[in-house]
């Protein structure tokens, strides 16, 4: 027995010996962060660190919550992030359909094409975007042909909430199809061909073949974007708004940002951070739960 | 037979309807690409649409002469150097384990968790910030690869495919004497081409597009990469700000709005370039890397 053991033991040591860098890295780098969230709860100042610096309780969570900006900026939030989701998730199940019913050449060729804007970064896209959307840029050139007055998309607080959606559905909804489209391919042909004996047309076939074959993936996604409620896309946001705007554009991570990094309120600002990833974490618990009970799926 | 005009109606209207679609994705970056080889007077009087009016090169030249611009491709490059090395090493380390049978690896269920509770629950922005800072990371490359070296949805679909391999294949090499470092080595990482070279890619896209760690760690703009110094480029709304003289070659043709669109192309293009093959292996790697027994 003991020397059955033995080697065993060794190999788990390799094992483990494996996992450790990755391991360390995350504690100091993911799981440091973490610890270091007590800021919230202190008059934080670099200088006297986290062990050095006064408690003060819960005062920087009510100093926060009383800021009469702070239920604007989390209904903005709230207000893209459902909007983006909701008409994400539409979009990208017509685009699919539509995909479905052409040829494969230039199924192929829209594809290369719509998903192209997902791997720029919001910097490439922003650069092009304020351009495109600015008074005298193309958008504005086309409507104007059209006959219709320019439209101040960045500039204006009641529309800019909706450039932030459009744009936001312009790089996403190609590449959001991928997972629609694996889901179409996994449906037996069968059905089809005994639809058609049915004498099922090609509506019938969709909605009675392909929607029904896709309702698993389709509940996980939905599902799983529950998770991402409270993430309006720094990223985005910070690259395309400005300060006319910022009654609409402005979202939590933007304003922890201004807060915390441009005027070092430190505590504050970790206070707000604490707030969205609390409820984020239950978000995204409760849809992993979800997508486990409705749909089977595990992560790892 | 009295559907089949109406279903080629449909299917004209199908085919519209997609063609629009891929055109409004593109439209964007063919009038950014015509402005960046346009006359500035053309821009400004509003004559580019989507073909170059003025055709000149000038806009590039500029840019790519420019000290500070060629730094920031630099320190890009050599973050994706160092980066995405690093990144593959510690993924394809932590994943093997974790691919492993709990009755193989028994900390293993603990160790995942360590690993997906970070996808869950972060520190946010200031103590993230704090932690580089206190790490002694601001303005060193470091600050853009260490914080970030582990990443767990790469290291996700790696032990997904992983463990999609067959058993009996690793099994195999243990009755022949090879250890969990051979095994990995020389039988794992070599079945692995596929989703490899997908987390590869995806970490090289990351680390091109990254900017935000840049802009925050970085306390002198002389450390951005590419992506950080274009960021402060974009947001520059002074439209004076570059005044040109009589020494910069095709002065006159030259203007804030070209000379942006030259840079953001320019910034574009390396995504671009590895794209086909991001797409030829991003749809099978993730298909593959997601089955589940």
């Amino acid at each position: 027995m003991k020397e059955s053991k033995r080697p065993r033991n060794r190999s788990a040591a390799a094992l483990h010996l494996m996992i450790l860098p990755a391991l360390a890295l995350l504690l100091v780098y993911s799981y440091g962060p973490m610890l270091g969230l007590v800021m919230a709860f202190q008059d934080f100042t670099p200088a006297q660190g986290w062990f050095g610096s006064p408690w003060v309780g819960m005062d920087n969570f009510k100093y926060v919550f009383s800021l009469p900006n702070f239920k604007q900026v989390v209904w903005n939030t709230l207000f893209i992030s459902i909007m983006e989701i909701a008409l994400g998730q539409i979009l990208a199940l017509v685009v699919t359909l539509l995909l479905n019913e052409v040829k494969n050449g230039f199924k192929r060729t829209v594809q290369t094409i719509i998903y192209i804007p997902h791997f720029l970064s919001w910097i490439i896209l922003g650069g092009i975007l304020l351009e495109v959307l600015s008074l005298s840029g193309i958008v504005n050139m086309f409507l104007h042909r059209l006959g219709i007055e320019p439209i101040s998309f960045l500039g204006d607080s009641s529309i800019f909430p909706w450039t932030l959606i459009f744009s936001h559905l312009w790089k996403e909804v190609g590449f959001a199809t991928i997972i629609f489209l694996a889901a179409l391919s996994s449906i037996n042909p069968q059905l089809y061909e005994a639809a058609e004996i049915d004498g099922a047309g090609r509506l019938r076939k969709m909605w009675n073949v392909t929607l029904p074959g896709m309702a698993p993936i389709i509940i996980l996604a939905a599902v799983l974007s529950i998770g991402n409620l409270l993430n309006a896309g720094f990223d985005q946001v910070f690259t395309l708004y400005n300060p006319v705007v910022y009654d609409t554009g402005d979202i939590i991570d933007t304003f922890v940002y201004r807060l915390g990094l441009v005027q070092s309120h430190y505590s504050l600002a970790t206070a707000v951070g604490i707030f969205k990833s609390t409820i984020s974490f239950t978000f995204v618990a409760l849809s992993y739960y979800l997508a486990y009970r409705l749909a089977d799926y595990r992560i790892f | 037979m009295s559907s089949r005009p109406l279903h080629r109606i449909a299917d004209a209207v199908i085919y519209l309807v997609l063609a629009v679609l891929a055109l409004v994705c593109l439209a964007p970056f063919m009038n950014t690409l015509a402005m960046s080889f346009s006359a500035s007077s053309a821009i400004d009087a509003r004559e580019v649409v989507f073909i170059p009016k003025g055709f000149h090169l000038y806009a590039y030249q500029y840019s790519l002469g420019k000290p500070e611009f060629l730094r920031s491709i630099g320190i890009s490059i050599e973050r994706i150097l160092l980066g995405v090395p690093l990144s593959m090493l510690l993924s394809v380390l932590a994943a093997y384990p974790l691919s492993r049978e709990r009755g193989v690896f028994r900390g293993r269920t603990v160790y995942a968790w360590i690993f997906v509770f970070t996808i869950l629950f972060s520190g946010g922005l200031i103590p993230s910030y704090m932690l580089v800072y206190k790490t002694g990371l601001i303005d060193t490359i470091g600050a853009l690869i260490i914080p970030g070296a582990v990443p767990v949805f790469n290291i996700v679909l790696l032990l997904n495919f992983f463990r999609g391999i067959p058993k009996e294949i690793g099994e195999a090499a243990f009755i022949d004497g090879a250890g969990h470092w051979k095994s990995l080595f020389a039988i794992y990482i070599p079945l692995s081409a596929a989703v490899l070279a997908t987390t590869a890619l995806f970490s090289f896209v990351g680390h091109w597009n990254s900017w935000f760690d840049g802009i925050i760690y970085m306390n002198s703009d002389r450390n951005y990469p590419l992506q950080s110094y274009l960021q402060t480029l974009v947001l520059k709304t002074d439209l004076a700000s570059v005044a040109f003289n009589s020494t910069v070659q095709g002065y006159e043709l030259l203007s804030n709005k070209n000379i942006k669109a030259a840079q953001v192309i320019v910034g574009a293009v390396p995504v671009l370039i590895i794209y086909p093959f991001l797409q030829r292996y991003f749809s099978k790697g993730i298909v593959l890397g997601s089955v589940k027994d």
